[in-house]
């Protein structure tokens, strides 16, 4: 039987998305854990989370969850989604600057200060509610999602990946932000799948049938 | 293409069903939590917010059994609040599948409780409930302040500043209510929503008084809000949320097509 690890590092609620991959999930097993032994020995990892990234990598480096993934990333599917987008670029301004997993090439900047727009309202932060993402590549992952689909998202930072050809999804809030990256097998999302209906739960199905090979 | 406006319908829950005050009169059964919190996210609805108003703690478990069971099968976010006191409180809602709590007299009683919440769980799952009555006699300018148990008992404390402050504790997100509008099917309050919204920097869910689709438009636009919440407009099948979001389409107001997978 397939297995995927959701890493549990203490960072926010990992009930709704162990809920949506088991609601989607045809005969895998979907299992929580902090163990980095267990997580290793996973067919697929996914690395969720909410909150600040200067305590998200404490806990990772504490949990030695850190070293683990240094060694299995590249080697089986793994998503990360919100916070664990931040975790795999390089560097994060956010908690006075640190340094993340790298494994994408790139930053992760904060929304510039709520300024007017056009209509002479304010933009809010952090970026909470539905916006939709436009699909930058042709991948098995947006197999049966509308371009434009509609997806939630909660975040104040989003990443900027060095290289375009990471980049595998879009969406406008004040500026076009990447809010989908695509590494070979590695891919992350800004937004939450498992809060984002139909379109959230066809994407995590879509992971749980990639195969992880690149496109 | 930009962030929709949401539509939130909510449900009051009362020892596990959904009831729906009128006024505070009469109380009328609405009906199971589950099976319409399923309809709410076919029709489209953005989010769901519920709000426990049962008494004792004994039928507080009926409620976590609610959220459980919504929450494996609704994918939409789901914020829970009624008797939010303290932080196995929220923890125990977490933990149940809200993604969201709302806090209402702890954030007026305690304020220092929004900070630790926030602090311990993160900004992005504390919403602040506030209720507000405007307070000015007739002819003055308006004077919104906070009122707590159902809108009977004022606090004195002026609600735009306050809201300001629960935001600076860390607070992330704004659930508006107006007392004055609240269950008259009059519309919204305009002038406190866009007041709050104008001096917050996170959402407002603007409530209390929606009668019309119109009403929601309002809200959104001259209210400044980016989320409105309704009960009664949806609950009685006055309307549904796809009635109403095609609605605000047709006027303008971004919303989020659910039939887009």
């Amino acid at each position: 039987m397939a297995t995927v690890g959701i890493i549990d590092y203490g960072m926010g609620n990992l009930h709704s998305i162990a809920k949506a991959l088991r609601y989607v999930a045809s005969d895998e097993q979907i299992e929580v854990s902090f163990d980095p032994d267990v997580l290793s020995r996973m067919d697929r990892l996914v690395l969720p989370g909410v909150g600040a990234i200067g305590h998200c990598m404490d806990e990772l480096h504490r949990l030695e969850l850190d070293a683990m993934l240094a060694e299995v990333l590249g080697q089986k599917p793994l998503m990360g989604v919100c916070l664990g987008i931040e975790a795999l670029m390089t560097h994060s301004e956010e908690s006075g600057g640190v340094d993340t997993l790298g494994a994408f090439p790139g930053k992760t900047v904060r929304f510039a200060e709520p300024d007017a727009q056009p209509d002479g309202r304010r933009r809010k932060i952090p970026h909470m509610g539905w916006n939709q993402v436009r699909q930058e590549r042709h991948h098995p992952l947006w197999k049966d999602i509308a371009p434009s689909s509609w997806f939630y998202f909660v975040h104040s930072y989003y990443v900027v990946p060095d290289e375009p050809r990471h980049v595998a999804g879009t969406t406008e809030y004040g500026v076009r932000f990447a809010s989908v990256i695509l590494r070979e097998n590695t891919f992350a999302v800004q937004f939450h799948p498992e809060k984002s209906q139909s379109a959230g739960l066809q994407l995590l199905a879509n992971f749980l049938e990639w195969d992880g090979a690149a496109y | 293409m930009s962030l929709a406006k949401r539509i939130i319908p909510c449900l009051d829950i009362d020892k596990g069903r959904v009831v729906k005050g009128v006024k505070f009169l009469e109380i009328r059964d609405a009906g199971d939590p589950v099976e319409i919190a399923r309809r709410y996210d076919q029709q489209g609805a953005d989010e769901l917010v519920f709000l426990d108003i049962t008494a004792s703690n004994e039928d507080r478990d009926t409620l976590m059994e609610v959220v459980e069971r919504v929450a494996g099968e609704v994918f939409i976010p789901l914020t829970v609040g009624g008797g939010v006191r303290t932080l196995p409180d929220v923890r125990r809602l977490l933990s149940a599948g809200a993604d969201k709590v709302s806090i209402n007299t702890a954030a007026i009683s305690n304020p220092e409780f929004v900070a630790e919440a926030a602090y311990r769980y993160g900004s992005q799952c504390i919403v602040v409930a506030l209720d507000v009555k405007n307070a000015a006699k007739k002819d003055e300018a308006p004077r919104y302040e906070i009122f707590t148990h159902g809108g009977r008992k004022s606090t004195g404390i002026e609600a735009i500043g306050w809201a300001k402050k629960l935001v600076s504790l860390g607070a992330g997100e704004v659930l508006l209510t107006s007392m004055d509008r609240d269950g008259t099917k009059s519309g919204f309050d305009i002038a406190l929503t866009r007041a709050v919204s104008e001096a917050v920097t996170v959402p407002v869910i603007a409530s209390g008084g929606v009668g019309s689709l119109d009403d929601l438009y309002h809200g959104l636009t001259d209210g400044c809000a980016d989320a409105v919440l309704a009960a009664s407009i949806f609950h009685f099948g006055t309307y549904t949320i796809q009635q109403a979001k095609n609605y605000l389409a047709s006027h303008g107001v971004a919303v989020r097509d659910a039939t887009l997978r």
